[in-house]
């Protein structure tokens, strides 16, 4: 009788980097703890989606901006002198003043003589009166020169300077077809082209005039909007001229004055050709600024407490090795050690993402329908956007555990990693964003500079450098791109993951 | 003549307590990383607060800031040192298999702990106080060339002044509770890993759950139960009225949670195989 001798059915090395994979992949699959804590930081995240104590509070003009041709939401609100013209033609007129109220520093109705920066005061081609339709202008402002803005987003750069009596601006709006082309000048024989703007949506017979507005006023001090408050701007117009006999001027304060403005004293004369026009408003896309506005990054909160959950898991996935005397056993069966700290990275990394990836989507989805449920604002965000949310915050979360794999590795103690961790991504959050102490300047390179960056990748609002707005990070405006500050947080994992290699093939296990 | 006691009796020792106390001072004195780590409680809580305070800026009178706040923002980074240090005064323990000696030596387990919470809060104190004092001088030589000067409102911050004194005073013991609440957790947990991660999240995520919140509502009782918005309210010196909570309340906030933590740790602790 022969007895067949024991043989292991596994195969000899050396391990392939499949093999390294499928090994880390049973040490963490065969932890029940482990796995339990990746589902409870999956439903943190969802569960802290679903109850923000969030509730009514439209701060937006009642609710309903209108929208752009764009689809972005706009504010379209100017007092317009205006008459139609059909098909081709352009528009000249002289501004020889622009001036305004703003309010006074202390609480009350009184308002002080000033110009907010971006009062505007100039000619305008615009499909109709209604809010929200497409439109291109040239203006002087109140002290960005002269623009030429279309279509609410687009804006360029023309002749620098304020405007006055002695140093007026010329400004000229010529329309051929779908083109709208804007010309300045200071003299009004020698023109400059500032700029064209192709307006799809424009229809044959276009209002053409003159329009004067001013946005509200904002005084800031530490990021914080101190003083705010209506502001109303006056220009003074002449040498009007039109390609085309002249009608007869309608004036129309279009979307009813703005928001909270002093509309009342919006309004127009007329006299041996000089027109002059008071508006407030703006015409320019929506911005957030406090308020009880939110966005869906609102709804993704729980990111924090699901990444504290997945980074202790992240980090006793390499310290236990330590603690059990089990990176023996892995470091004889794979001897090249890079590659065993790559074949963890992976897993967690993968890991991570899968369930940051579903949370995150089901915290979005749910989320904003709670929000609305509830009555609050919520900025609107295309589909993309979305996506690049959720999939950003899948990606921070993953970049996170494979940084507390490395920094595990480095310090070899579970407390030490954990602490590190949640030190550099939560804290420099923390002081800049929640519970911002630090002025916006250092705040800003905080979040350039530390891992907290990736964050950025959940910001959905656009920075619009010709609103005043008080962009900072307090409200949802993160110094870098969504791109760039993940960026910034991979970079990080990437630095400690090659010391992390580099101290593992240097050190005794 | 003194005759030492028969083996084997059960009677009670009157220096049991003191030789806890021994051994855990022994313990905590030999342990390699103790000294590091208070170290680096006064290092980070000293540079966060001085990089805080030459950040700030106070450009006219009525600029809102506050001189102590300011200069004491490092314990936001100081209390998580603390909290490694007291997680370690007892997960060490249990990741080296040390427990069954200490528990053979010192069966008494509700003194045992209590023993070291009591070195634990010794050597919290002495740094803490340091680290205090050291951002409090920090914030006196640094704050007045930002505009944190008298006609702006801000006399120099001394601590003859009760509401500095109090924001001193206080920031040694947040840092105390911090510490309680690391152990009292530790002990509860044994995991050093998940339990610094218990107490990190309970300190850094409410605020950030209440900074979420648009409900001022919410937002408040937020962080009124909140172990770090709660405690830190005692380093307020300015805008008292508008605070959620006030500063010694506050404070007991934390104490409540610190408690609670160390009776959780403490029971668990005797009702379970070590």
């Amino acid at each position: 009788m022969t007895v067949t001798p024991y043989q292991s059915r596994l195969r000899e090395g050396p391990y392939g980097f499949a093999d390294l994979l499928h090994a880390e992949w049973t040490k963490f699959r065969t932890v029940r703890g482990w796995i339990i804590a990746v589902i409870v930081g999956g439903l943190a995240i969802v569960a802290l989606a679903l109850a923000p104590g969030q509730q009514g509070s439209c701060n937006v003009s009642s609710c309903t901006a209108p929208v752009g041709p764009g689809g972005e939401e706009v504010s379209d609100s100017f007092y317009f002198v205006h008459q139609p013209l059909s098909g081709n033609g352009s528009i000249t007129v002289r501004v020889t003043s622009l001036t305004g109220e703003i309010p006074v520093l202390t609480q009350g109705a009184a308002m002080r003589a000033g110009l907010v920066p971006w009062a505007k005061a100039g000619i305008i081609i615009k499909a109709s009166t209604s809010p929200g339709s497409a439109y291109a202008a040239m203006m002087v402002t109140g002290s960005h020169g002269v623009r030429m803005q279309d279509d609410f987003t687009q804006d360029m750069p023309g002749l620098p300077g304020a405007v006055s009596a002695t140093s007026p601006r010329w400004l000229r709006l010529t329309r051929s077809g779908d083109t709208i082309t804007g010309y300045d000048s200071a003299d009004g024989t020698h023109w400059a082209q500032v700029g064209t703007a192709t307006l799809a949506s424009l229809p044959q017979v276009a209002q053409v005039g003159l329009f004067t507005t001013s946005p509200g006023y904002l005084q800031t001090s530490l990021g914080e909007a101190s003083v705010s408050g209506g502001s109303v701007a006056t220009g003074v117009f002449d040498h009007v001229g039109l390609s085309w006999p002249s009608g007869a001027w309608a004036g129309d304060n279009v979307g009813g004055g703005g928001g909270g403005s002093p509309g009342g004293t919006a309004g127009s004369s007329q006299a041996a050709g000089t027109f002059t026009i008071t508006g407030a408003g703006d015409i320019a896309p929506v911005v957030a600024g406090g308020g009880g506005d939110v966005t869906i990054a609102q709804t993704l909160v729980g990111t924090f407490a699901g990444l504290i959950v997945l980074v202790v898991v992240a980090a006793m996935f390499m310290t236990a090795e330590y603690r059990r005397r089990l990176i023996l056993v892995t470091l004889t069966a794979a001897p090249r050690r890079g590659r065993v700290l790559a074949a963890k990275a992976v897993i967690i990394g993968t890991v991570t993402f899968a369930a940051g990836l579903v949370s995150a989507a089901i915290a979005v989805v749910l989320g904003q329908r709670v929000l609305r449920g509830n009555g609050a604002y919520v900025y609107p965000a295309s589909a993309l956007t979305q996506v690049r949310v959720i999939v950003g915050t899948a990606a921070v979360l993953a970049v996170a555990a494979v940084l507390a794999v490395a920094i595990g590795t480095i310090l070899r103690r579970g407390s030490g990693a954990v602490a590190v961790v949640v030190v550099v991504i939560v804290l420099p959050y923390l002081l800049t964003v929640a519970a911002p102490i630090l002025p916006p300047g250092p705040a800003d390179w905080l979040l350039r500079l530390t891992p907290a960056a990736g964050f950025a990748i959940q910001q959905t609002l656009i920075q619009y450098p010709q609103v005043t707005n008080t962009y900072t990070a307090a409200y949802g405006y993160y110094p870098l791109p969504p791109w760039a500050g993940l960026a910034v947080l991979c970079a990080w994992a990437a630095l400690a993951l090659s010391l992390a290699v580099f101290l593992l093939r240097r050190r005794d296990a | 003549m003194r005759r030492a006691p028969a083996r084997g009796t059960r009677r009670p020792d009157p220096q049991y307590a003191g030789r806890a106390l021994h051994a855990e001072w022994t313990k905590a004195r030999t342990a390699g990383s103790t000294i590091w780590l208070l170290l680096a409680i006064i290092a980070t809580t000293i540079a966060v607060g001085s990089a805080v305070a030459t950040a700030t800026r106070c450009p006219a009178a009525g600029c809102g800031q506050d001189p102590a706040k300011v200069s004491l923002s490092g314990i936001d980074l100081g209390q998580a040192v603390v909290a490694i240090l007291a997680v370690l005064a007892i997960s060490g323990e249990y990741g080296t298999g040390m427990i069954l000696l200490t528990l053979t030596a010192i069966p008494r387990r509700t003194t045992m702990l209590a023993a070291k919470a009591a070195i634990l809060t010794g050597l919290v104190m002495v740094a803490g106080t340091v680290a205090v004092l050291g951002s409090l001088l920090a914030g006196r030589l640094i704050l007045p060339g930002h505009g944190f000067i008298p006609p702006h409102g801000y006399p120099l911050l001394s601590l003859a002044d009760g509401p500095y004194l109090r924001a001193a005073a206080g920031s040694v013991l947040y840092l105390n509770l911090v510490g309680l609440l690391g152990l009292g957790i530790a002990t509860a947990i044994r995991d050093s890993a998940v339990a610094i991660g218990i107490v990190l999240g309970l300190l850094y995520l409410f605020p950030v759950a209440a900074a979420a919140v648009a409900n001022p509502h919410w937002q408040r009782h937020l962080e009124q139960i909140a172990p770090m918005s709660a405690g830190l309210a005692i380093q307020v010196t300015t805008g008292l009225r508008g605070m959620p909570i006030s500063p010694w309340a506050g404070l007991g906030v934390l104490a409540a949670w610190a408690t609670g933590a160390m009776l959780a740790g403490g029971l668990l602790l005797r009702l379970r195989d070590a």
